[in-house]
C-alpha cells in the first residue's frame, strides 16, 4: 500500500478529477438535451436570468437605433406613407374581392358537402433577436407563456411562411426559420399541384427533395404549404424556385429554392394558432376494420423534430 | 510615475468582486446582438482564460461550468456545447498558468490564441456530430480578435490590483 502524507493545504478534488467530472457532466448534458427533451425545465430556470440580461445588453443598442429612427428625415416618411397608402388602395379593391370570394367559395364548399377550410387567427409578435448561435437559423421574439405561445405553432410574415416556434420561455419564444439545417416544410407546387418537402440548407437557401429527375419543375415555381403536415395551415406561400440542376446520374433533381417571406429581415411576425389536424374518418380508427394496427393521429406532426 | 506593467512587483491581492463583474460584463458584452458579426471574439471565453491563469484558485471549472451554462441558454445552443468548451479551455489555462506569466504580454497572447481556438474547435466538433453545418471560415476569426485583444484586456482588468498601497505614492509633490 502506498501511503501519501496529508496535504499542507486544502486545495479541494485534484484539477485532473474536476476536469473529468465537468467534463462528464457537459456530454451527459450534451447527450440528453439532443436525444430528449427533457431540459426545458432547466433552460426555463438559467433563462429567467439570462433574458432581463439579454434585455440590459439589448438597451443601448436599442436606444442608439431609435435614436437614429427619431432623427430620420421628415421627408422619408411622408414619401414611405404616401407609398403605403397607394398601395392600401391598390391592394383594397383586392382585399375586397377576395372577401366576396371567400364567401361564394364557402357557399360552394356547403353545396358540395367538403369540410370548411379552417379560419386561422394569430397573434403579432416581434423579433427581439437573432441566436448567437452560427449553426442554426433561430430569431427570438417578445411573445411567450403569458401570451399562450406554445412550441409547434407556425409563424408567418406578410409574404409568406417564416418559420416554426420551437421553445417557449416565459416571456419570449424561440423561433426555427424554414432556413434552418433540415427544418422541413410539406409544400405543394402552386402551378402543378405537386406534393413534397422542402428542407433549409442552414445558408439562407432551401432545398425541395424526393422529386424525380424529370419532375415538371420549372425556374419560378411558387411552392405554398400543402397543409398534410397539421402543422402549417393550407396554401401560405414558403419559397420561389430559382436553380435546378438535373444530373441524369442521380435520381432525384437538385431545387434549390429562395424563401418568399423576409426570413432573415427583423420586425413584425405573426404567430399562427394552431388549427386541428385533419381527424382520420372514422372506419380507420377500429383496427378490426383494417385488420392491422393504425398508426397514432400524432405520430405524423413529429416531422420536423430536430 | 512607477514602473508598472514591466515590472515584477507584487499585486494587490485581486477583489472578489471585481472578478465576479468583470465576467458579468463579458456576459453582457456576448449578450449584444452580433450574430451578424461571427468574428466578434467570446468574451466569456476571453476573460475566463484570464482569470483562469492570474487566479486560478479562485476561477476553476465550477465557474466555466456555470458560465458554460449561461452561455448555452442565452444562445438557444445544445445545453452542454459551451460548459465543455469552457471547461476544457479552464483547465488548459490552469495548467499552463505557473508558466505563461514569465513571458512578455506579447508572447503571451501567443499562449492564448491556441486556448481561443480550443474553444471554437470543442463547439464545432459539439455540433458537427449530428450532420455537418459549415459556419464559414470568418468564425475562426474571433480567437485571432479575441488574442490580440490579450494586451488591453490584461491592462484593463490588472488596473486596480496595480494601484500603490499608499494613495502618496503615485502622488506628485
Amino acid at each position: 500500500m502506498d501511503h501519501q502524507p496529508p496535504p499542507f493545504f486544502k486545495r479541494g478534488p485534484a484539477p485532473l478529477a474536476q476536469l473529468s467530472f465537468y467534463a462528464m457532466l457537459s456530454i451527459a448534458l450534451l447527450f440528453v438535451d439532443s436525444r430528449f427533451q427533457t431540459l426545458e425545465l432547466l433552460r426555463q430556470g438559467v433563462s429567467l436570468f439570462t433574458h432581463p440580461a439579454q434585455q440590459a445588453a439589448h438597451a443601448p443598442v436599442d436606444f442608439l437605433k431609435n435614436s437614429a429612427d427619431y432623427f430620420s428625415s421628415l421627408s422619408r416618411l411622408e414619401d414611405e406613407n404616401t407609398r403605403l397608402r397607394r398601395a392600401q388602395l391598390s391592394n383594397a379593391e383586392t382585399i375586397l374581392r377576395t372577401q366576396q370570394l371567400e364567401a361564394e367559395n364557402e357557399r360552394l364548399r356547403k353545396l358540395l358537402d367538403v369540410r370548411n377550410r379552417q379560419k386561422v387567427n394569430g397573434r403579432v409578435a416581434q423579433i427581439i433577436y437573432a441566436a448567437r448561435d452560427p449553426f442554426s437559423r433561430r430569431v427570438i421574439v417578445d411573445k411567450g407563456q403569458q401570451d399562450k405561445i406554445s412550441a409547434g405553432q407556425p409563424v408567418v410574415d406578410d409574404a409568406g411562411i417564416i418559420g416554426q416556434v420551437t421553445r417557449v420561455f416565459p416571456f419570449v419564444s424561440e423561433i426555427t426559420l424554414i432556413t434552418d439545417k433540415d427544418q422541413a416544410v410539406p409544400v405543394q407546387i402552386l402551378r402543378t399541384g405537386q406534393r413534397s418537402v422542402v428542407f433549409g440548407l442552414g445558408n439562407g437557401q432551401l432545398e425541395l427533395r424526393y422529386l424525380p429527375a424529370n419532375a415538371d419543375v420549372q425556374n419560378g415555381d411558387t411552392l405554398v404549404t400543402s397543409g398534410l403536415d397539421g402543422i402549417f395551415p393550407r396554401g401560405l406561400p414558403v419559397a420561389r424556385v430559382v436553380h435546378i440542376e438535373r444530373d441524369t446520374s442521380y435520381s432525384f433533381a437538385r431545387i434549390f429554392c429562395a424563401p418568399m417571406a423576409g426570413v432573415e429581415n427583423f420586425g413584425e411576425i405573426m404567430v399562427l394558432d394552431r388549427h386541428e389536424a385533419m381527424q382520420i374518418p372514422e372506419q380507420l380508427k377500429t383496427p378490426a376494420a383494417t385488420g392491422n394496427p393504425v398508426a397514432k393521429p400524432g405520430a405524423k406532426r413529429r416531422l420536423k423534430k430536430d | 510615475m512607477q514602473p508598472t506593467f514591466y515590472s515584477s512587483r507584487i499585486l494587490l491581492p485581486v477583489r472578489p468582486w471585481f472578478i465576479a463583474v468583470s465576467l458579468f460584463v463579458a456576459l453582457l458584452l456576448n449578450f449584444l446582438p452580433t450574430s451578424a458579426w461571427p468574428w466578434m471574439p467570446d468574451w466569456v471565453a476571453l476573460v475566463l482564460i484570464f482569470w483562469s491563469i492570474r487566479e486560478p484558485r479562485r476561477v476553476g471549472m465550477g465557474i466555466a461550468f456555470l458560465l458554460g451554462l449561461i452561455m448555452d441558454v442565452a444562445d438557444a445552443s445544445l445545453l452542454g456545447q459551451h460548459t465543455l468548451a469552457y471547461v476544457l479551455v479552464s483547465y488548459a489555462a490552469a495548467s499552463i498558468s505557473r508558466r505563461i506569466l514569465w513571458f512578455p504580454l506579447g508572447q503571451q497572447a501567443l499562449h492564448v490564441l491556441p486556448l481561443l481556438l480550443i474553444v471554437q474547435a470543442v463547439q464545432f466538433i459539439v455540433r458537427a456530430m449530428p450532420g455537418i453545418v459549415l459556419p464559414g471560415l470568418s468564425y475562426f476569426i474571433g480567437p485571432f480578435v479575441g488574442a490580440a485583444l490579450w494586451v488591453p484586456l490584461t491592462f484593463a482588468l490588472l488596473l486596480p490590483q496595480y494601484q500603490p498601497v499608499e494613495r502618496d505614492d503615485n502622488r506628485p509633490i
